[in-house]
């Protein structure tokens, strides 16, 4: 909703120094003037909704187009909806998506088991290019990785 | 079809997945020519970007063959080679009608901030990439310009992105004719940037990296100054120190959040998560620019909050412009440029990998292995 109040133009000296010029965005921005009829502007028809999309709550409707890359699921969708119901503004919005993310990583490998692939993690990681190109630096990870394998391995032990 | 599927960080594969449909009448389908992988699809694969969802395919930069339109595409016709801005734009709300391409009003119904982009999260409208062998492009009335004829499609592709985005970059400074600029990040938007920065009539460009071999690509490619920041005991110091302690005219920021450097920044920023990443180089943006300079940023910062000296930027007066690159807009002038001879995006290329391949694409781009600069992604579809 746009507050129509002309009253301000009866204040004296109201308007004087506009300057059409001065665009600090210039030549970014092509000016049109258009900006203060807000989104009342010719849109397309709306792309038919039949999947589950999550929407911004700072506008009140869906954007024309969207996306249909992957619709929200199990336990990382149930955070993301929850993500949605607060604004970009919120910390209650970011954090609980990257939360989802990471659990997102381990729905994918359940999912993976439960089709019976067993994820190549090597290959997905690119690991032959790093060991081509990278050597040392792989054997240095590998080493720390044994090490810290190894101690940990030997702790528990320890314990029992 | 092929396409490439992330799994969470650092690992992505190539499996089959369905056809993309026509799901809206000014949709086209496109069958990918080539594609890229950019610095900003890195922040994806770190799992830096929120909520970029198991399953997704990534892929901002691609040229392609027009293979289905939607009843309302008129401006490009099946059997169109085309190369398609990274930004998904109307081309009717008042944003789009501005020329502000990358900030549609009408292309993602996940976020305000952002525009839709093809492949970068449900952050950016849930749209899936060009890392596939077919994609689906919605408003192809606007985005999908057909490739000149004469025109090496190599170019055509690093012009989705890369160049107008590092074009873009030196515009945004406003430099002025014999104004010193300093670009942050030797990475292909780095260079592209300290390239145009030539165009708008600097009379000295300097570049700061911390890996030898892209300052060193950076100097033959764009004709610059290149300094390692690794060797200096104070970047804002030494830049002040080599602009008669006066400061750079104009800074441009080209890495964003991921930037190495800074310890504060790193422990804040990249091991701790207090911030969104660390925001080294617009700290030092800020802090070498000139009083009344202007910094221009293209780097991505993700949200939701980072550390900023913000109260530099009053104490010095800086103008500071930033934006998603409007591709549509600046695309006339590029092929200009181009076609000329006067820019050579291809320049960039320095590794081509087949579709299957992409995991290895990314990890050495990631890692900065065997000198990578920029690499092609083609897909091996029969034509
Ligand atoms: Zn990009
Ligand atoms: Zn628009």
């Amino acid at each position: 909703m746009n507050i129509q109040n002309e009253d301000f133009k009866n204040i004296p000296g109201w308007g004087m120094d506009i300057d059409p010029d001065n665009e600090p965005t210039y030549p970014i921005k092509n000016y049109t003037g258009d900006d203060h009829k807000r989104s009342n502007y010719e849109k397309a028809e709306q792309q038919p909704l039949n999947i589950e999309l999550l929407k911004s709550n700072e506008r009140p409707q869906n954007s024309v187009v969207f996306g249909t890359s992957v619709p929200p699921t199990g336990l990382s969708g149930m955070i993301r909806r929850y993500a949605f119901r607060h604004s970009e503004d919120r910390y209650r919005h970011w954090i609980p998506l990257i939360m989802a993310d990471r659990i997102n990583a381990w729905e994918g490998i359940i999912e993976d088991l439960k089709k019976g692939t067993i994820p190549d993690i090597a290959k997905e990681r690119g690991w032959r290019s790093e060991f081509r190109h990278n050597p040392a630096g792989m054997i240095a990870k590998a080493a720390v990785m044994l090490t810290i394998g190894s101690l940990v391995v030997r702790h528990l032990f320890k314990k029992k | 079809m092929l396409a490439m599927n992330y799994r969470g960080p650092y690992r992505v594969r190539t499996v089959q997945r369905p056809m993309p449909e026509i799901l809206h009448p000014e949709d086209a389908i496109v069958r990918v020519t080539r594609t890229c992988i950019c610095g900003s699809d890195l922040h994806l694969y770190h799992g830096m970007v929120p909520d970029t969802r198991v399953g997704s395919t990534f892929g901002h930069e691609f040229t392609g063959i027009i293979e289905e339109v939607g009843p309302l595409v008129t401006n490009v016709k099946v059997g169109d080679h085309v190369l398609v801005p990274f930004n998904i734009a109307c081309g009717k709300c008042n944003f789009c009608k501005q020329g502000l391409y990358g900030n549609c009003h009408e292309s993602n119904t996940m976020a305000t901030a952002v525009g839709g982009i093809f492949g970068y999260s449900h952050t950016a409208g849930g749209f899936d990439g060009g890392q596939a062998e077919y994609v689906r492009v919605p408003y192809a009335n606007i985005g999908p310009t057909v490739i000149p004829p004469d025109m090496d499609p190599d170019d055509a592709v690093l012009l989705t992105d890369v160049v107008p985005t590092g074009y873009q970059a030196a515009e945004m400074g406003g430099i002025k004719e014999g104004d010193t600029v300093v670009v942050f990040g030797a990475g292909p938007i780095g260079i592209m940037a300290a390239r145009c920065a030539w165009f708008f009539g600097a009379s000295r460009v300097i570049i700061i990296d911390h890996i030898d071999y892209r300052l060193e690509f950076a100097k033959n490619y764009a004709k610059c100054e290149a300094y390692n920041f690794k060797s200096m005991k104070d970047p804002v110091v030494f830049l002040k120190k080599i602009t008669d302690w006066y400061g750079a005219d104009v800074c441009i920021d080209c890495v964003g959040c991921e930037a190495e450097g800074n310890l504060l920044q790193t422990f804040t920023g990249k091991v701790t998560l207090m911030q969104a990443g660390a925001a080294t180089a617009l700290q030092w943006a800020i802090n070498s620019v000139k009083k009344g300079g202007i910094v221009s940023v293209v780097g991505v910062y993700g949200p939701p909050f980072n550390y900023v000296p913000i109260g530099n930027i009053l104490n010095k007066g800086i103008t500071l412009r930033a934006n998603q690159a409007s591709v549509k807009r600046l695309l006339p002038r590029l092929i200009e440029h181009v076609q000329s001879g006067r820019l050579d995006p291809k320049g960039l290329i320095t590794h081509r990998i087949p579709l299957e391949e992409i995991a290895e694409g990314y990890r050495i781009f990631s890692s900065k292995l065997d000198e990578c600069i920029k690499t092609v992604i083609i897909p091996s579809t029969k034509p």
